[in-house]
């Protein structure tokens, strides 16, 4: 994770195809992907496939979110999966003890929150590393949910909780919808406000930011904060679909989210990325592991695929960004 | 035969003719200075030498054959050695096992410490160095490891070895020494080429020159039969009549008064005044608590004792923040490190601050505001950028530096805090920024200036503040200072027992 992105741009020659590669990057990829499935994958434009496409990709969508900032900022957050099952079984607890859907929803996002504030006052004030602070709260929160829900799945006895993960206004899933709404908003927060433009110059250079005026330690333990409790509400959106919280769900889920930043060219060191490169790799991952469910491939194939796509794009994005101008 | 020679040499970037068709030779046994201002190809005819950049035209020649190199450990085999500014040597590990680096003595594997050890001390004697092979690098001061880092190059055989400032950090007890080992290259044969803004040791060590200007080559010829100002004009293309342009201005009311100030790397309370409209210099050798008192005053460091004063109001600095609340600003000694955000954009790194108080509601970036800035900023401190939206990192250390400024000028500044304000940065765009400094004195600014660079201070400063040791020495006015006086108050006293942090 250290070796810096690059540290001497290499030289490039302009060219209109590489500028334009530099504006569009994956999004052309994904627009060649989405084509070459529409017509060599059978069923695959019909319009159940595609609302389970977004379906399956909306949690990631989600977290990704808030995982942007995070990697924006120069860091990133491994207990992602771990809060996401011990926010759900919390909420499913408090729910069926007190019968108020508020205050189950409340206790869950409370447990997001609590973790990702640790989470960020590990590594913004102590100057923990976050790589080994996340990697800790990610087993701590996982064990805890265990703990609390007995290792068993804990099921949901109020069915209007139902509605947030099953309900489909305007023939389109809720949590759908909730996930292109954090798309817009968490991209506006990127590009529009101080606070976005702030995360990226932390990224770039910590310590320039800081002889900038910036509260650099502020902004970190916002982002994990809000990387805690977004998580927290993918689990209890989770939750509501699956009718009962389970200990044991999302265990990798942090890799995938992180895999689908990357994907879109998210830097891992900090200080570049957008929303338009989450949305893109979160869909690139969807697609491709949709289209090979659809091909019959078996899983360990998919795998295989899932890694080679990974790495190709990034050694794609390292060719693409020899250039010097920004997206 | 000619051991390095450049034929036709050209790097094109996007948008920038970074060389074209440079062609000069470098003599064996010869220490050849090359000398342009930032931006006139210096740095990238060097990375096309280690190999870290490979030439859209043209060829390096050696030994009269023309030749790639992939990069630095094939430039190194063909015996090119090219010794940066920022050295590249693992700090954790020792003095003898870098010397041999990639290269240790092993038997199936294992290294033969005995053998190491001996023949990293035959090297560094070879040089007059007294260093312990078993050292660790990281404990080694600057001046130390450059010597390490020479000494490196001539373990693997390299007879052509490229300096690009040496001296940069160096004290002048510390170059002296540095200028010795590359006369002793020289009368063994080598073939040395030089980079450096000084023209003071250009004179003094070399023997030939090349100049580059927006990456053209200007002129190849022995020194002798230039004058230093000969040397200024061909690299900037006019004439310079005094690149320090000092002019008297009167100064108003104390803007920073610092009192009894203490924190790391301070040993005595400090204090001293600044007024408004005035240029204050402060002189020391490296390590003299210079940048340490400016931190302190910034906030950037912890305070632990005393008093800053701004026009006359205390203020309490406990964070950068704070300090240019106050008006409060500092343009840091390492730019790359604390500067710039290198991978963002010159209107980003422009507003990195000023941001804050032009958003809407203090939340939502006024788009309008920001690209009106940094074009007013733009032009203002004549940055060369194609436009606001280039990465910083692409532009010379003296845009960088002016973006720096422009940042700064964005906010309501009473006092400018500049630390080392011109390191690296070449002749041109160091009289731009001491125009800016004047400018801004003019207008009321209070400005205090960290230099290690004696005619800077000298040149620039309305009084002279010498630190020595951590404390401050002595203040010294602008017509009674000479060279010979502020080196001697800021020469450490040996025999008083005072002692250095």
């Amino acid at each position: 994770m250290a070796s810096s992105a690059s540290a001497t741009p290499t030289p490039r020659h302009p060219t209109a195809i590489g500028d334009f590669l530099d504006r569009a990057g994956m999004l052309l990829v994904l627009a060649l992907l989405f084509i070459g499935c529409a017509l060599f994958v059978e069923n695959f434009l019909s319009w159940r496939n595609m609302s389970g496409l977004a379906l399956s990709v909306s949690m990631t969508g989600m977290v990704a979110c808030t995982m942007l900032f995070c990697l924006a900022a120069g860091d990133f957050d491994l207990s992602i999966g771990s809060v996401v099952a011990c926010a759900g079984v919390v909420a499913a607890l408090v729910m069926n003890r007190t019968g108020s859907i508020a205050i189950g929803v409340l206790a869950g996002l409370g447990c997001g929150a609590v973790s990702g504030l640790i989470n960020g006052v590990v590594v913004a004030k102590l100057r923990i590393n976050a790589l080994i602070t996340t990697l800790a709260t990610m087993q701590i929160v996982r064990g805890f949910g265990y703990i609390v829900s007995d290792y068993k799945a804990v099921g949901i006895s109020n069915e209007s909780f139902f509605v947030l993960g099953n309900s489909r206004p305007l023939g389109i899933d809720t949590p759908i919808w909730i996930t292109v709404g954090c798309f817009a908003v968490f991209g506006f927060v990127l590009n529009r406000t101080v606070f976005g433009r702030d995360t990226l110059a932390v990224g770039g250079n910590a310590e320039a930011a800081h002889l900038a005026g910036i509260a650099v330690e502020r902004i970190k333990i916002i982002i994990f904060t809000a990387q805690g409790v977004m998580a927290a509400f993918a689990g209890i959106v989770l939750a509501s679909r699956y009718t009962s919280g389970q200990p044991n769900t999302s265990q990798g889920f942090e890799l995938d989210v992180i895999s689908a930043c990357v994907l879109g060219g998210v830097s891992l060191t900090g200080g570049i990325g957008s929303m338009a490169f989450v949305i893109a790799g979160v869909l690139i991952m969807g697609i491709v592991q949709n289209a090979m469910n659809l091909l019959n491939i078996a899983p360990g194939y998919q795998y295989v695929a899932r890694g080679m796509i990974l790495l190709a794009a990034v050694l794609f994005d390292r060719w693409k960004r020899r250039g010097s101008k920004l997206p | 035969m000619t051991p390095l020679a450049f034929e036709q040499l050209s790097m094109e970037f996007p948008g920038v003719k970074a060389l074209q068709d440079v062609s000069f030779e470098v003599r064996a046994g010869s220490v050849h200075a090359l000398m342009g201002e930032n931006g006139a190809g210096k740095s990238t005819l060097l990375k096309i030498l280690s190999g870290a950049y490979r030439p859209t035209g043209g060829h390096v020649v050696i030994d009269g054959q023309p030749r790639f190199f992939r990069d630095t450990r094939e430039a190194l085999g063909a015996g090119v050695a090219v010794i940066y500014q920022e050295l590249h040597l693992v700090p954790e590990m020792t003095v003898a096992e870098n010397l041999f680096l990639g290269h240790l003595p092993n038997r199936a594997g294992l290294v033969k410490r005995g053998e190491l050890a001996a023949a990293a001390r035959r090297q560094l004697e070879l040089m007059g160095e007294t260093i312990s092979p078993e050292t660790r690098v990281g404990r080694l001061p600057l001046a130390q490891r450059q010597m390490v880092e020479i000494a490196k190059a001539l373990t693997r055989g390299a007879r052509i070895i490229a300096f690009d400032e040496p001296t940069s950090s160096l004290s002048d007890r510390e170059a002296r020494r540095l200028f010795a080992i590359i006369r002793d290259l020289r009368a063994r044969g080598c073939a040395v080429l030089y980079v450096s803004h000084r023209m003071e040791e250009i004179f003094q060590l070399c023997d030939r020159i090349t100049i580059l200007r927006d990456g053209k080559h200007v002129e190849t010829a022995p020194l002798e039969t230039l004058t230093r100002d000969a040397v200024v004009q061909r690299m900037v293309g006019r004439q310079l009549a005094d690149i320090y342009n000092y002019t008297p201005r009167t100064h108003g009311e104390d803007a920073l008064v610092v009192h009894g100030l203490r924190g790391p790397g301070l040993a005595a309370p400090c204090s001293f005044a600044a007024k408004a409209g005035e240029i204050l210099g402060f002189f020391g050798l490296v390590g003299a608590g210079r940048t340490e008192l400016l931190r302190v005053i910034f906030g950037a460091a912890p305070k632990t004792a005393g008093t800053v004063k701004i026009l006359g109001r205390e203020v309490e600095v406990s964070s950068p923040r704070d300090a240019i609340a106050a008006g409060v600003v500092l343009c840091p000694e390492d730019r790359k490190k604390e500067g710039v955000v290198g991978v963002r954009s010159v209107l980003e790194n422009m507003n990195l601050s000023a941001r804050r108080r032009h958003a809407h509601g203090g939340v939502l970036i006024n788009e309008t505001w920001e690209q009106a800035n940094a074009r007013q900023r733009i032009e203002q401190l004549r940055v060369r950028t194609p436009s606001a939206r280039q990465l910083i990192r692409n532009l010379s250390g003296g845009n960088q530096q002016k973006v720096i400024l422009g940042r700064w000028l964005s906010e309501t500044v009473q006092v400018l805090l500049l630390d080392e304000p011109t390191r690296g940065i070449d002749v041109g765009a160091k009289s731009e920024i001491y125009g800016i400094m004047q400018r801004l004195a003019q207008e009321g600014v209070c400005v205090v200036m960290v230099s290690s660079e004696l005619p800077e201070v000298m040149g620039v400063a309305d009084r002279i503040v010498v630190m020595r040791q951590g404390a401050i020495a002595a203040v010294v006015d602008r017509r009674d200072a000479t060279e010979e006086k502020l080196l001697k108050l800021a020469l450490p006293l040996e025999t008083s027992g005072a002692k250095a942090v």
